[in-house]
């Protein structure tokens, strides 16, 4: 029974925070708030299964959130809504709160393809210069986005709104808000299952000793590709999501900026510890909101704050470590399966 | 035709140059350190911009003058100078802030990485919220003087530019490979253990990498402001970037790679901007380094390291 435990605490949470968005019991801007809480922990919790997990250092996961955010608008757009270069709808517009899910995944999908140019170059090269691989996969991904024109180029694509509506028509319920939930749930599940297994664990010592993993007949080649894909589908997940909050597209947020802040997510809560990545995507999303009044001096004092954090605690909050190593009586309520938030 | 290809070829000397010397910067402290030092770009950034300061103040253009002027060369040079010496001030007490504390206290690599990226979006936005959002244009130090040859034009500041690059390039390798201070920069690229034991000064030697990259980064950071003079916050961070990936293609560590990559960069650059339209600069640029890094994983010059078992 308590393996179930952190399933249902999250599921009660989840449930909570949809029957006070839909009763419009808190405002607007909370609710935008926490959808960005559950867009952060995907972000930072599949950039850990490779900066934390693998240990390598991948510097471009906002280029995978953006094929994601691309891939699923554009999608939507085409079949659910009419628009001045895609035309009319192909499909019903009622039927998006069907098909919004295959959708999401869809760009999810063309991100984890995306992530094959970082996989393929990763069977031969390791450290920094896999490192700048994957800062020229993001730029690649920006600046192709930028030019073609048919979805916008450089001006950005929108029209999400109108599929959200067409969702909301049918059934009056916050949409937007039970996918970013559902999504954060289960990916975070998905990465704790996947690290946890015995296959998963083959990523694991893939960063402890790549030869010795080889001796010990993990498939490097093979752990690598699916780390790669798994990592970058599910950013592509949170960017179709991402797209679909803000209505709005640009390439312009997919820079190295965006990559910066989820690598500051996975090095805040500590390399390798996935509730530790899901706590700072919430602290950090909480931060960036309370010091939102400071405006410019935003920008000073959360580097400041890092650097003070990195030299008094330099391995993040948790370290290696997960919650339940640190209070060990959370195992007694959640048993070994320590999902949920 | 020919007239085409020569001035790209000068206007990709003089691109090129910028990256190369950035570059350097990155290529001199991973030798050294093992660490990419992200913030590199935003020291190019601080660099021009107390470029920017001294300028103006030998200049007369603020309330405190010097009591004589100085001819518009003479500035030039002082400028050049003063700049180098505070922002290697600028990179050593970075060094001594932040990175030196977590190298003691035997942090790992990827935290320092962190830190120096930290570092950098101190820098841009510290300058962004002290000085501003708005941009500065640098004073013209040297006057402009454009010579024709044949069909191709250059001014000075580009030929300037070339030759500067050209005479770092032979002071760094000199510095590197003749004098006790570059061996023992190679002794501890060579083997990090060793060198405390054999009685030589790590940590001097590591200060006077830091001061070398950052007064390289300031001299491109001036030419860069003479040459393009506008100034603004976030300058040095694509510049930054870019010099780093050319820093790899040459083979990060390696002096002579960061030259050969900087130029490479910014031929490629040049060259796809020539024939195809601006906007494919990045993709081309960044398509190519793809692929290059595909089938020769250590860039030009860097060698690849046999793991023992």
């Amino acid at each position: 029974m308590q393996r179930y435990n952190g399933f249902i605490l999250f599921a009660l949470g989840s449930l909570i925070v949809l029957g006070l968005s839909h009763g419009n019991l808190i405002n607007a801007y909370i609710q935008i708030t926490i959808m960005f809480i559950g867009i952060n922990i995907i972000l930072s919790s599949s950039l850990n299964i490779i900066n934390g997990y693998m240990g390598e250092f991948s510097c471009g996961h906002a280029g995978f959130m953006a094929v994601g955010a691309y891939v699923t608008s554009v999608l939507n757009m085409w079949l659910f809504a009419s628009d001045r270069v895609f035309g009319p709808p192909l499909l019903p517009p009622a039927s998006a709160v069907l098909l919004f899910p295959v959708t999401l995944l869809a760009g999810g999908i063309a991100a984890a393809l995306a992530g094959l140019l970082v996989a393929v170059p990763s069977f031969r090269t390791r450290g920094d210069y896999l490192a700048i691989i994957t800062l020229a996969v993001n730029y690649i991904v920006k600046s192709s986005i930028e030019n073609i024109q048919v979805i916008g180029g450089a001006r950005g694509f929108m029209g999400m709104r109108k599929v959200v509506q067409s969702m909301s028509e049918v059934l009056d319920v916050p949409w937007v808000m039970i996918w970013v939930l559902i999504a954060t749930g289960l990916s975070v599940w998905l990465i704790y299952r996947f690290v946890n297994s015995t296959y998963g664990k083959g990523i694991v010592a893939i960063r402890d000793d790549e030869i010795a993993a080889e001796i010990m007949s993990v498939n490097t080649q093979r752990m690598k590709m699916v780390a790669f894909m798994l990592s970058s589908g599910l950013a592509g997940i949170a960017g179709g999501l991402f797209a679909n909050i803000l209505g709005y597209i640009n390439p312009g947020s997919f820079t190295i900026m965006k990559s910066t802040e989820v690598m500051v997510m996975v090095y805040l809560g500590g390399m390798g510890s996935l509730s530790g990545s899901v706590l700072s995507a919430v602290g950090f999303t909480v931060l960036m909101e309370v010091l939102r009044p400071l405006q410019l001096f935003k920008w000073v004092v959360i580097p400041l704050l890092l650097i003070v954090l990195m030299l008094f605690r330099p391995e993040g909050i948790l370290g290696n470590r997960e919650l339940s190593d640190v209070f060990p009586r959370l195992k007694r309520w959640f048993g070994t399966e320590q999902g949920g938030k | 035709m020919l007239e085409t290809f020569l001035q790209n070829f000068l206007n990709a000397l003089q691109w090129g140059s910028f990256y190369a010397l950035i570059a350097l910067g990155y290529t001199l402290v991973y030798g050294v350190l093992l660490l990419i030092n992200f913030a590199h770009g935003d020291i190019f950034m601080v660099g021009a911009y107390i470029g920017f300061f001294i300028a103006t103040f030998l200049l007369g253009g603020y309330a405190l003058q010097l009591p004589f002027a100085l001819a518009p060369g003479v500035v030039f040079v002082v400028t050049l100078i003063l700049t180098m010496v505070l922002t290697a001030m600028v990179g050593v007490s970075l060094e001594r802030v932040a990175y030196r504390p977590l190298r003691r206290k035997g942090a790992g690599r990827l935290y320092v990485v962190i830190t120096a990226l930290m570092c950098g979006l101190l820098l841009e936005n510290g300058n962004l919220a002290l000085l501003g959002a708005s941009r500065r244009s640098f004073p013209e130090l040297i006057e402009k003087t454009v010579y024709k040859f044949g069909g191709v034009t250059f001014t000075n500041v580009k030929v300037l530019v070339i030759i500067t690059t050209i005479l770092v390039f032979v002071l760094l390798e000199t510095i590197v490979r003749r004098t006790k201070l570059g061996m023992a920069m190679r002794a501890i690229s060579y083997d990090r253990m060793a060198v405390p034991l054999m009685g030589i000064p790590a940590d001097t030697v590591i200060v006077f990498t830091f001061i070398l990259g950052s007064s390289m980064a300031a001299l491109a950071g001036v030419l860069f402001a003479v040459a393009y003079p506008v100034l603004e916050p976030y300058m040095g961070v694509l510049i930054g970037w870019k010099a780093f990936i050319a820093a790899v293609i040459g083979g990060i560590g390696e002096i002579r790679g960061a030259f050969a990559g900087g130029f490479l960069l910014g031929f490629v650059e040049i060259f796809v901007a020539a024939v195809f339209p601006s906007t494919l600069r990045d993709l081309i640029g960044f398509s190519v380094l793809l692929v290059f890094l595909s089938f020769k994983p250590t860039g030009i010059f860097g060698v690849a390291k046999t793991t023992k078992i």
